[in-house]
């Protein structure tokens, strides 16, 4: 399945760059304001698959650069990781940790198990719904 | 160290495949050595039980469930573990030569050490529910064993039937220790033997002792429950010798004799237990005299003895439980031996049958030997132990404050046809005529002999010698059976008196019914061919196919692969209790408050109604689709409009993946069409009705009910202090609750799986031919 | 408003209902989409409905200046939500391809397939 509209195809190469961007920015911000893992990959699949319509699987599959189950395994593989610390420390399980590493100049960057937690979600949801919309359009080619 | 002792079967069972592969054809004497120290273990206890104590040893296993691992060694269980152990050792060795070079030897090894750690954990428990857990995995174990030639549809077969008994049997046991464990407060056996409550004036009595009954009826294959015993006879030898004489079938005798003190006050108690014990005693007598093949003629003696052994704990007098007790040793050594004897006679001549077998004391003397050393304890002939057991039988059964009579006639019944038993099994093989064997007959292997030699060597000492075991071990085995302590008087010479001249005459009158066996056989024949089709196993068939009536029956109703049907009984159930509760428990509420919303929540509520049902009452594919964006749109409105902006967004991005999926999918299948019948359609709409209305009832009333504090406080207060977050909902996704969001992404990766799996599938079938 | 919705709730249960118990594999589709925005709705108004006070908290605070809506019920139905979609894609997938192996939509004639 590919659409042939120049207009959608126009858009498409305009708009996606544009989601992504406000995903990421959605999962970083998630923790404070709405957003998050879910509505953050939400986002970048609808992105994607605005793409995938105008594009076809296959350069989809190129601009995501991984396999859809890759991405799958790899938000899974996040998501295990932020228990790791907590592990470590023989704490509860996904006990959270914080650590703030000090930037150049005056701020600094708050990383903590819940983020890459969150991170791992996204990229999960990314993978499932990448997973389900490019094996349904590969299987009507 | 007695948990250990306990459970070590179950532990060197795993070592048993490369124990095998190491030891190969000596494995048998090296495993033997298990249960050889596990009898030096349970011998050192002789002193302290002999001096009158109760020793308990506590281990926790389910501390919530109140379910322990303590185990309690009186009298009596010390008299089953050392025979299961010290029976179970010589059992090892001579599986060892038995099955020399058989392919499934370490299979066998194990299912036997894990028979033989249930065992001794049954006798040893405390613990009712513990001791059940044990009394299941004999029966188990058991299964396996007799199906252990899993190639031979019959050995299956019987091994079906076995655990169909017994299982069966164990299901009443477990409520009737329930229901004991309820009349006495306690589940530990040592507090209900100690506790002076009169049980048998509870209300539940009757029904505690019938489960029970029940139960260890089963197992010891009490009439009319006998008849999976001979079956079992498909198992290999060792098996039936152990399990299926010594030990296993005894776990009930075992249970009855454990209870008495409690229970056998009662007097439907004692008289069940007589009346089955004869009934049981004579058919079992009568089975053993009038069968050819060596084993079932010894499993139906094991039959007669199980009968005999539960008649004596319901006659109850302190004599009988002496006679209990002694005939319970005394039938463990000599069956065990018999036993042994006759898989040596099966594997060097190649026949089980009696008749063709004749004049081998020439070709296996030792054999011979044992065979009529253990046969004359069997008949209960002096010097042997059997004798001073059957003596005392017959003394207490004279001694009987019930019945009196009766059961001594039964009993002289019974003793005539065992002396004939002893004599079809000791002097048919081996003396007469020689017989024409499949196999050229030659002497067993020395594994083979030990045994059942050791055994009826034991029997000869304690014939002889009667006040080593009393003193050591049986006077307080018969006490624990009793209830309070026993003085017991054994002796091999009790002069000239009744029992001795009923002896007498049972030996004179089996002898010459053994001399007229051969006659007697086609009418005996005969008969039982006829009581076959009506007896109890005929039943049994007959239940099974019941059951298999039943199951298709309730398959082509319940379960016929109508997916609508099952929704709507589902559906209907589910809803129907849910309204009945709902209307017994809190009554209707109906309430519809209109001022306390704006009008357009109206309109967004008009506007969901309306999607859901253009949704379901449209012809078209693409109106029911875009009704169900609306739909979902709609959700999504009242999520941002109620406070809840994540929801919000979130249903939105979704309900637009949704109508993307569909597009890809749903039109490649077919139009809409009406498949089901008006009525069908009039009956889904009055249940989906009522459900709906159940709905909307369920929450009117939700409105001002509330069971339990709200847990949300804590999570609002410390988003902020401990999580760092400002975004509740966020923080609970990732923080407090992580571990389900977790889970949630495991599952939609498993759906994502799913998907990629069901569509690779579809493409290897299109390179088919 | 909770009453108002408890009528819609209702209702949509029905429809749900109704459109699972048809033969036509479509419509039970159709029926379990339906299902999950009812059960998900039911969830959030049984939980309380409340206007104009989303579960954040002010810049710098510790504490939210008033009463706010319910936190937990949110974070259910938001990963229900996502569940419903991931449920619903198999569904999907599994029912077309159900309909090229069988070649019916028929729920009836697909019973017979796997004996």
């Amino acid at each position: 399945m590919k659409s042939n509209t120049l207009i959608l195809h126009t858009a498409a190469l305009f708009i996606m760059p544009l989601q992504l961007m406000f995903s990421v920015f959605l999962l970083f911000r998630g923790h404070d304001e709405p957003g998050g893992g879910f509505i953050g990959g939400l986002v970048a699949s609808g992105a994607f698959v605005l793409y995938a319509f105008a594009f076809g699987s296959e350069a989809t599959r190129r601009i995501l650069r991984v396999a859809p189950r890759d991405l799958l395994s790899a938000g899974l593989l996040f998501a295990l990781a932020s228990t790791i610390p907590a592990f470590l420390a023989g704490q509860p399980m996904l006990t959270a940790h914080w650590w703030e590493l000090p930037l150049p100049g005056d701020g600094y960057l708050k990383l903590s198990t819940p983020l890459i937690f969150d991170i791992g979600v996204y990229a999960a949801v990314l993978g499932t719904i990448m997973t389900f919309v490019i094996s349904l359009m590969e299987s009507d080619e | 160290m007695m948990l250990l002792a306990v459970l070590s079967g179950f532990l060197l069972a795993f070592a048993v495949p490369v124990l095998c592969r190491l030891a190969g054809s000596y494995v048998g004497w090296l495993l033997a050595l298990l249960p050889a120290s596990l009898t030096v273990y349970f011998a050192s206890l002789i002193p302290a039980i002999s001096g009158g104590e109760t020793l308990l040893f506590e281990h926790q296993w389910l501390p919530g469930l109140g379910i322990t691992l303590d185990f309690m060694v009186d009298g009596l269980s010390l008299v089953f573990a050392l025979l299961i152990s010290g029976i179970g050792t010589f059992i090892l060795i001579y599986a060892g030569a038995y099955l020399a070079g058989h392919r499934y030897l370490a299979r066998f090894y194990v299912i036997m050490l894990s028979f033989m750690a249930s065992m001794l954990g049954l006798v040893l428990s405390d613990n009712l529910i513990t001791l059940f857990v044990f009394w299941e995995l004999t029966s188990i174990t058991s299964y396996l064993l007799i199906g252990f030639n899993h190639e031979d549809m019959e050995a299956r077969k019987c091994a079906l039937q076995g655990l169909f008994v017994t299982v069966a049997g164990g299901l009443a046991l477990m409520a009737g220790l329930v229901l004991l464990a309820i009349m006495s407060g306690s589940y530990s056996l040592s507090e209900i033997l100690s506790s002076d409550m009169a049980l048998h004036e509870h209300a539940f009595y009757t029904a505690a002792v019938i489960c029970i009954l029940a139960g260890t009826f089963t197992k010891s294959a009490q009439v009319p429950f006998h008849f999976w015993l001979p079956n079992a006879m498909a198992a290999p030898t060792p098996v039936s010798a152990f399990l299926h004489s010594a030990t296993m079938v005894k776990a009930g005798v075992y249970l009855m004799a454990r209870l008495n003190p409690s229970l056998g006050e009662g007097e439907l108690w004692s008289q069940a237990l007589m009346a089955f014990g004869a009934a049981t005693m004579l058919t079992g007598a009568y089975l053993a005299f009038s069968s050819t093949g060596i084993k079932k003629v010894l499993a139906f003696s094991t039959i007669m003895a199980l009968g005999t052994l539960t008649m004596l704990i319901g006659v109850g007098t302190e004599l009988a439980l002496t006679a209990f007790i002694c005939f319970l040793v005394a039938h463990s050594l000599y069956k065990g031996a018999l036993f042994m004897i006759a898989g040596a006679l099966d594997h060097e001549t190649g026949t089980k049958d009696i008749t063709r077998m004749g004049g081998l004391r020439k070709a296996m003397p030792l054999t011979a030997a044992i065979a009529c050393l253990a046969a004359l304890s069997l008949a209960g002939l002096p010097p042997l132990f059997g004798f001073i057991a059957k003596e005392l039988l017959f003394e207490s059964l004279l001694d009987s404050p019930l019945w009196s009579a009766a059961l001594t006639t039964v009993a002289v019944a019974a003793a005539v046809l065992i002396v004939g038993v002893a004599g079809l099994v000791a002097i048919k093989p081996f003396f007469g005529k020689v017989g024409n064997t499949p196999k050229s007959p030659h002497e067993a292997p020395f594994g083979m002999l030990v045994g059942p030699a050791a055994l009826s060597v034991i029997a000869l000492i304690f014939g002889l010698a009667p006040f080593l075991p009393e003193g050591a071990l049986l006077q307080s085995a018969v006490s624990s059976v009793n209830g309070a302590s026993v003085e017991t008087h054994l002796a091999l010479w009790h002069g000239v008196n009744v029992p001795l001249i009923l002896s007498i005459g049972s030996l004179v009158l089996g002898l010459s019914l053994l001399s007229g066996w051969n006659r007697l056989q086609p009418s005996i024949y005969a008969i039982n061919t006829t009581a076959a089709r009506f007896g109890p196993e005929a039943g049994y068939f007959r239940f099974m196919e019941g059951i298999t009536i039943v199951a298709a029956w309730q398959t082509r109703i319940l379960q016929n692969g109508v997916l609508g049907l099952y929704l709507l009984l589902l559906v209907a159930v589910t809803f129907g209790l849910t309204g009945f509760t709902l209307l017994t428990h809190h009554g209707i509420t109906l309430t519809l408050d209109l001022t306390d919303s704006h009008f357009y929540e109206w309109g967004i509520a008009l506007l969901l109604i309306v999607a859901a049902i253009f949704a379901s009452a449209t012809q078209s594919r693409l109106g029911s689709v875009a009704s169900m964006g609306v739909l979902g749109f709609g959700v999504a409105l009242t999520f941002i409009l109620f406070s809840a902006p994540d929801l919000g967004i979130t249903q939105l991005l979704v309900e637009t993946l949704t109508v993307i999926l569909l597009v890809l999918v749903l039109f490649r299948l077919p139009e809409f069409v009406n498949l089901s019948s008006p009525f069908e359609r009039y009956r889904d709409l009055a249940v989906a009705a009522f459900a709906g209305v159940v709905m909307t009832l369920l929450i009117l009333a939700a409105q001002d009910v509330q069971y339990f504090e709200s847990i949300s406080s804590y999570y609002i207060e410390n988003s902020a202090p401990l999580a760092y977050g400002r975004n509740i909902v966020n923080v609970i996704l990732v923080d407090f609750r992580a571990l389900d969001t977790l889970g949630e992404i495991f599952v939609l990766s498993l759906a994502a799986l799913g998907v990629l799996s069901m569509i690779k599938l579809k493409a290897e079938d299109q390179y088919k031919p | 408003m909770e009453s108002l919705m408890a009528y819609v709730v209702g209702i949509l249960f029905a429809a749900a209902i109704y459109m699972m118990l048809r033969r036509s594999i479509v419509k039970l589709v159709i029926g379990l989409m339906i299902l999950s925005n009812a059960a998900n709705l039911l969830i959030f108004v049984v939980s309380g409905m409340t206007r104009g006070a989303p579960p954040l908290l002010p810049e710098g605070a510790e504490a939210p200046a008033g009463a706010i809506a319910d936190p937990l019920p949110q974070a259910l139905i938001l990963t229900a939500i996502v569940i419903a979609f991931g449920v619903l894609a198999f569904a999907v997938v599994l029912i077309r391809r159900a309909y090229e192996v069988v070649g019916t939509d028929d729920l009836d004639q697909m019973k017979d397939t796997d004996t």
